[in-house]
């Protein structure tokens, strides 16, 4: 008996506005630093787009922002993200802080409650204690502070995978030791690039480059990771926070 | 206080939400099919076919364009009307950035992608999207560029672009055949496979290529085919044995 | 002047006894005391070229230009009050797009001068506004081939082959009217116009002044653009030695 319902009804064919571009981030925060990295592979469907479409972008010297989802709202909201912070610039002669970086996100998020934008956001930096911070959203602003966070194709993967060595979740400590509440810088980064390597062999929408952007606290030196092979500067001041990226390859296939 | 409450009767001239159907497009009617682009060593090189098709009624219409006096190339797949009345929007923006302007300044590529991003991400908003895709190639100050953009205004730049059927068929053989140096060559069997397997192309074609030298754009050539060996496939067609 | 005292001059609404609009002979005053601006219809093409009066040496060279691109193959020059002059070349310019956004072809110069001339006469009706202070001669080569137009600060407008605006147009119409203009190549035109220019320049009553130079026509594909330096150059150069000749 053939299916008589979609005869019966009349058909709306609709129009989607939105696209799933693959791709994964990831940011964790360190005491007095935050590493936050993404892949660059843009996808659609089963087709590679491009090898190289950057997803995390510097906005001040102490703050960078991934973005994960639809491609052209990311565009668009990091475009106005920056715009936001100019105007701010211009207002009061100095940097937005980390916080009401994260506060103004939300508010631009919600602010398309009824048309969202498809994209998850990740925002890392240096907060003005400090402190190294991780903010991560969902698309339509609900946000929170941790000390790690995965999104995007990848996150069922990436997430237990950072939940156990960076929460330490599921281990137990020796006894009469405890767990240390933050990791070093080389650990971290290694962490990352395990993250994204694990999550390139698994998932077919990740892969072909890393892009790490290191924010350090200000005085804070590389010390451990200056030597690494590619890494470069992006800061505008020496004596603040300063912002370094360092490339990756990952497995085109 | 004692009048009852007039019932609100919508005046469907006034209001637009009030309109039963709507007046946005909701598919492409009249459509092009692939496109090629690379980029070679001197610049970048486009390539399309002749044909505009609705459903399977086939028209001629060119795919291809030039954005004068500027320093772009640009080829569409999608809706044919879409395609034209990007011509005409790409040509009033360069009069008044360009022409009457005066100010010396022109548009790269790279200002032209952005434009052409930020107009279809305006229209995907409004749920009323240039139904296709554009591909686009500029050289401007010494550098090569070439760009994408679709309905959804999803964007990215790459060294070897397709779109529609191309994509499957084209962009593999393309990134493939990338190292080579006969860059016409590779063009020209791309286009090949592409006609024989496509059933919404044609074998007439253009190549528009622009580098230091400027803009050219080919008048319509035509691909020279062989179809003897269609007898000996088997398993898609009435065949019986 | 005669009008002066009798209340008939006061605003652009009010007619003189003896039928004219005092203020609309004042607009062409204004045009009267600027720099010459002359335009040449020639066999393939068209040239317009501007004495632009430099009233102070502290001005970078070639700021306050007089000539301006209206669409890729029309150019509009000016003479009278500057400000005036660049108002009517926006309004040229919308114009322009207009048709092309209604008929999704680029419009004829007859097209454009029709629409001036019509926004022109508007301002000679009210008394709350004050006619424009400038005659503006208009030029193309589209599909009806090269075209030449002058708007009048009254509205009206005329084809010419030759036209002449400004302080010096009395003697660049005489100089205009020796040339078998409809047989002059656009290149020859160039010269020409230069020439005239040069002539017409009083140095007795003013010091300084730029030459600016536009074209359209078989060598600039079609495109309004200005004269190219070194082609400016050799016509200034032939033009200050025709004057010594002449004097």
């Amino acid at each position: 008996m053939p299916n008589m319902s979609a005869i019966v009804h009349p058909q709306q064919r609709h129009f989607n506005p939105y696209a799933e571009n693959g791709g994964t981030i990831l940011a964790i925060a360190g005491a007095d630093f935050t590493v936050i990295a993404g892949d660059t592979r843009q996808s659609e469907g089963y087709s590679i787009q491009t090898r190289y479409a950057p997803k995390v972008f510097r906005l001040t010297d102490r703050a960078v922002l991934a973005v994960n989802g639809f491609a052209a709202d990311g565009n668009m909201f990091v475009k106005k993200v920056k715009q936001r912070l100019e105007w701010y610039k211009h207002a009061h002669a100095k940097d937005m802080p980390l916080r009401a970086i994260a506060r103004l996100i939300q508010t631009m998020l919600y602010a398309q409650r009824f048309f969202p934008y498809y994209v998850y956001n990740i925002l890392g930096g240096i907060e003005e204690d400090g402190s190294g911070a991780v903010y991560s959203f969902d698309p339509v602003g609900s946000y929170e502070r941790e000390a790690c966070r995965a999104a995007g194709a990848a996150q069922s993967l990436v997430q237990p995978f950072l939940d156990n060595q960076i929460y330490f979740k599921n281990q137990t400590a020796a006894p009469g030791r405890s767990h240390p509440s933050h990791l070093p810088l080389p650990d971290v980064l290694s962490i990352v690039v395990d993250s994204f390597t694990s999550a390139t062999e698994r998932h077919i929408e990740v892969g072909d480059g890393l892009e790490i952007y290191i924010v350090l606290a200000k005085g804070r030196s590389l010390q451990g990771v200056e030597g690494l092979h590619g890494l470069r500067e992006l800061s505008t001041q020496e004596d603040g926070e300063r912002v370094f990226v360092l490339q990756r390859d990952l497995k085109k296939d | 206080m004692g009048m009852p409450p007039t019932p609100y009767t919508p005046d469907p001239r006034r209001s637009q939400a009030w309109i039963p159907f709507n007046t946005r497009s909701e598919q492409p009617i009249v459509t092009g099919t692939s496109v090629l682009a690379l980029t070679y060593k001197d610049g970048i090189m486009l390539a399309g076919d002749n044909l505009a098709s609705y459903g399977s009624l086939a028209c001629s219409a060119p795919r291809l364009s030039v954005t004068i006096p500027s320093y772009t190339i640009f080829g569409a797949s999608g809706n044919m009307s879409d395609f034209q009345y990007l011509q005409h929007d790409l040509d009033n923006l360069i009069i008044q950035e360009e022409v009457t302007a005066q100010d010396g300044h022109q548009l790269g590529p790279k200002q032209i992608h952005k434009y052409l991003s930020q107009v279809f991400y305006a229209r995907r908003s409004k749920m009323d999207s240039l139904w296709k895709s554009v591909l686009g190639g500029g050289f401007k100050d010494g550098k090569r560029f070439l760009l994408f953009v679709d309905l959804l205004s999803v964007t990215y730049t790459v060294l070897t672009l397709a779109t529609c059927y191309g994509v499957y068929i084209a962009q593999p053989l393309l990134r493939k055949a990338f190292e080579g140096s006969e860059v016409r060559k590779i063009k020209e069997d791309w286009l090949h496979v592409l006609f024989y397997r496509d059933p919404r192309s044609t074998n007439q074609y253009q190549i528009t290529t622009i580098s230091a030298a400027g803009p050219t754009i080919s008048p319509s050539l035509k691909l020279e085919t062989e179809w003897s060996f269609a007898e000996s496939i088997r398993g898609y067609g009435p065949q019986t044995q | 002047m005669t009008s002066i005292g009798t209340g008939y001059d006061l605003s652009a609404s009010t007619y003189s006894p003896d039928g004219r609009i005092f203020q609309v002979e004042y607009a062409n005053k204004a045009v009267e005391n600027s720099g010459t601006a002359i335009g040449l219809r020639v066999k393939d093409g068209i040239v317009l070229a501007v004495e632009k009066l430099v009233h102070s040496k502290l001005l970078v060279p070639g700021a306050n230009r007089r000539i301006q691109t209206i669409d890729r193959h029309i150019g509009l020059a000016t003479s009278g009050l500057l400000a005036d002059g660049r108002h009517l070349a926006n309004l040229a310019r919308h114009e322009a797009s207009n048709f092309r956004e209604q008929y999704r072809a680029p419009p004829t110069v007859k097209n454009l001068a029709e629409r001036i001339g019509q926004y022109v006469q508007v301002y000679t009706l009210y008394s709350s506004v004050r006619p424009f202070g400038i005659s503006t001669i208009i030029g193309s080569v589209d599909k009806d081939g090269p075209g030449l137009f002058v708007i009048e600060p009254s509205g009206v407008f005329y084809g010419y082959h030759g036209a002449a605006v400004g302080k010096g147009r009395q003697l660049a119409k005489n100089e205009l009217e020796k040339l078998k203009l409809p047989e002059l190549t656009t290149r020859e035109a160039v010269f020409e116009a230069a020439r005239i220019i040069y002539l017409v320049h009083d140095d007795a009553k003013e010091k300084e002044f730029e030459l600016e130079m536009s074209w359209i026509g078989d060598e600039t594909n079609g495109r309004h653009v200005p004269v190219p330096k070194d082609l400016l150059d050799e016509a200034e150069q032939k033009a200050k030695e025709a004057l010594e000749n002449f004097e």
